[in-house]
């Protein structure tokens, strides 16, 4: 017995023996994985966080040049009745000028409605410029104060270390005076 | 005597049965007794073990707290505020809780300096240094994610502002950011989790710290003048001479901390975090813990998002690859005339971080935050690995008895046969 298990086994022996080990080990990898995903997987989100995804907002009480903060899978989202000159002065910029170049026209529905998610895309802030009070930045829009983001008429970055322009949600005009977002 | 039993000297015959199979007395006799520790010790060799006795007070205090705290987002902030209001001695835990959080930092702070002056990280201790980073990276962690519980403002944006740093990873980061808060906002499901994880890591640091003192105990100390003891005229037990050094240190340390909880229990802290958290709302100027305000701003110094993510981890990660960036083969500044000079410059810089960290991204504090992110890396990066070309070291002492004794005086008692007997 001891004999033949001595180190000087065939070689043939050997291979097979590295096989049985990579065997192994693949199994041994493919289990731990296995086993593992049902733990990172239960991290994300749940399915009751999932389905309170839509919000809708009554667009008649807002006025030309005013704007209302709405709850939207918890973050605010920032529907604005944009005054003549503000479409204007978003539509003037050439894209050669913006950090992250898109049209105004790409990020509207209608000219006058701009929706966005008021999360500023920097660290997750959200901007300043809801209230008549409030300080809007360098270009008419919004400005976040954490780390001094500014974002124009359009809510496109212009100055700042936010990389990308405020999002604009999936939304959809489900009458004429009412949004669904999400 | 039977066999498999360890041979043990304790005189108690209770004590000694017990020792004989599980010999803890012999061992906490050896490591923490007889320990032969170098005699030049001065006051900084007392934040190891003040370090160790902030986990325990942190664990006492929280394990109390939990008992008492709601991890949900609608009752959090009632829950700390019934804790400060109606819970018997409820506002005394809250207050060591939250200030042994600051005193942490600030005693693993002097312990990091003392082991950047005195080149603790050099070999043989560079695995040692490392856990001792680890640890720190488990401290900032936990320290994190306790502030979020009170679910105030300021806990909000915090973790907020911290969370999305992870969205600068290309590619995978927004599912990273989704996935750490478990919905698409900082909210319930993250305050859980946070709790979760609050509880568990001191634990955690509880099972380095092991490792950490386990690694001190094969090298041994570092002492003050950077030289390895060379016998027992160099060395001291541990007990009673550094037990009792480190109680002088623990006794100033709790005077400290006691000024803190009784007269000052809300100086480190933020007002806003009084106000429940809302997440339609930012603050106008939200600034993490005190701890954090250095990292903070090397990561408000870079104008690009991804790029100040990455320095302000790689201002840790540095400190991980230090015992190879340092070329000396001198370990204390006492020694090195130069580098010594630039430490203490950098050491400035770390404070003119932590200073503009508090304040408003604006200038003049931009660009100060940024030639001092500057110096912070070039004392690693650059300095250090010049200077142990460049740089000629003072005369080292032939041994740590020599200066000490000033040409050599009597022994204390014990110092000299003791450690080696046992040993
Ligand atoms: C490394 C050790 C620890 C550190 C650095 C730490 C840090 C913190 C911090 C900074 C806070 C916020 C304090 C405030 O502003 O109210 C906190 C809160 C809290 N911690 Fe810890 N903690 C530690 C260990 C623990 C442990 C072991 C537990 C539980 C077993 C715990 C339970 C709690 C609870 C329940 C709160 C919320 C109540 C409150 O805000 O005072 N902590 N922790
Ligand atoms: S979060 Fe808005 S500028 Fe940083």
């Amino acid at each position: 017995m001891a004999d033949s298990m001595a180190p000087t086994a065939p070689q043939d022996g050997e291979t097979r023996r590295d096989f049985l080990q990579l065997v192994t080990g693949a199994f041994a990898a493919v289990g731990v994985g296995a086993v593992v995903w049902p733990f990172i997987s239960s991290m994300n989100p749940a399915r009751d966080v999932l389905a309170l995804s839509t919000t809708e907002v009554d667009l008649t009480p807002i006025a030309t040049g005013s704007a209302v903060t709405v709850m939207w899978r918890g973050k605010p989202v920032f529907v604005r009745n944009r005054t003549a000159e503000e479409i204007q002065v978003a539509r003037q910029v050439p894209l050669s000028q913006l950090p992250d170049p898109a049209t105004d026209q790409s990020r509207v529905k209608k000219d006058q409605w701009l929706v966005l998610v008021g999360v500023c895309t920097h660290l997750g802030c959200v901007p300043l410029g809801q209230k008549p009070t409030d300080p809007r930045g360098d270009y008419g829009g919004w400005f976040c104060p954490c780390h001094g983001s500014h974002y124009d008429t359009s809510g496109r970055i212009r100055k700042g270390p936010a990389p990308t322009n405020l999002l604009v949600p999936e939304y959809a005009f489900t009458s004429d005076t009412q949004i669904r977002v999400g | 005597m039977a066999t498999g039993l360890h041979k043990s000297d304790v005189a108690n015959p209770v004590l000694r049965w017990i020792d004989a199979r599980l010999p803890v007395i012999t061992l906490m006799q050896k490591e923490y007794g007889t320990f032969p520790t170098p005699r030049n010790f001065n006051y900084l060799w007392n934040f190891g073990a003040l370090a160790m006795v902030n986990l325990l007070v942190m664990i006492a205090t929280g394990v109390v707290l939990a008992m008492h705290y709601t991890p949900h987002v609608s009752m959090a902030f009632d829950s700390v505020e019934r804790i400060m209001r109606d819970v018997n001695y409820g506002w005394l835990l809250r207050y060591v809780h939250a200030n042994g959080a600051s005193m942490f930092f600030i005693v693993v702070y002097i312990h990091i300096w003392r082991g950047l002056y005195y080149g603790s990280y050099k070999a043989p201790r560079e695995l040692l240094w490392m856990l001792g980073v680890v640890i720190f990276l488990l401290m900032m962690a936990t320290a994190f994610m306790g502030y979020v519980l009170p679910w105030g403002q300021m806990s909000f944006w915090g973790a907020t502002v911290i969370t999305n740093l992870f969205s600068a990873i290309p590619l995978v980061g927004e599912s990273i950011v989704t996935w750490l808060w478990g919905g698409f906002s900082v909210d319930n499901p993250t305050l859980n989790r946070f709790f979760s994880l609050h509880y568990l890591l001191p634990f955690v640091i509880f099972g380095v710290v092991f490792l950490h003192v386990a690694a001190l105990h094969i090298t041994g100390s570092n002492n003050p003048l950077g030289i390895d003891p060379k016998g027992p005229q160099d060395t001291l037990p541990f007990h009673p001479y550094y037990t009792a050094k480190d109680s002088v240190g623990l006794v100033v340390y709790f005077i400290v901390f006691a000024v803190l909880v009784f007269f000052f229990p809300n100086m480190l802290g933020h007002a806003d975090n009084y106000i429940p958290a809302n997440p339609l709302v930012t603050p106008p100027h939200i600034v993490p813990e005190w701890y954090f305000l250095p990292f903070y701003a090397i990561l408000r110094a870079i104008p690009d998002k991804l790029g100040g993510v990455l320095m302000m981890f790689g201002a840790i990660a540095v400190l991980f690859v230090l015992p190879w960036l340092d070329t000396s083969p001198i370990r204390s500044m006492r020694f090195r005339p130069v580098a010594r000079v630039a430490l203490f410059i950098w050491l400035l810089s770390f404070l003119v971080l932590l200073y503009c960290g508090g304040k408003p991204p604006d200038e003049p504090f931009v660009t100060i935050s940024r030639i001092a992110t500057l110096y912070y890396f070039a004392y690693f990066l650059v300095i250090l690995p010049l200077l142990g070309r460049l740089e000629r070291p003072l005369p080292l002492p032939e041994s740590i008895a020599m200066p000490v004794l000033r040409g050599g005086g009597p022994l204390p008692a014990g110092a000299m046969s003791k450690p080696m007997e046992k040993a």
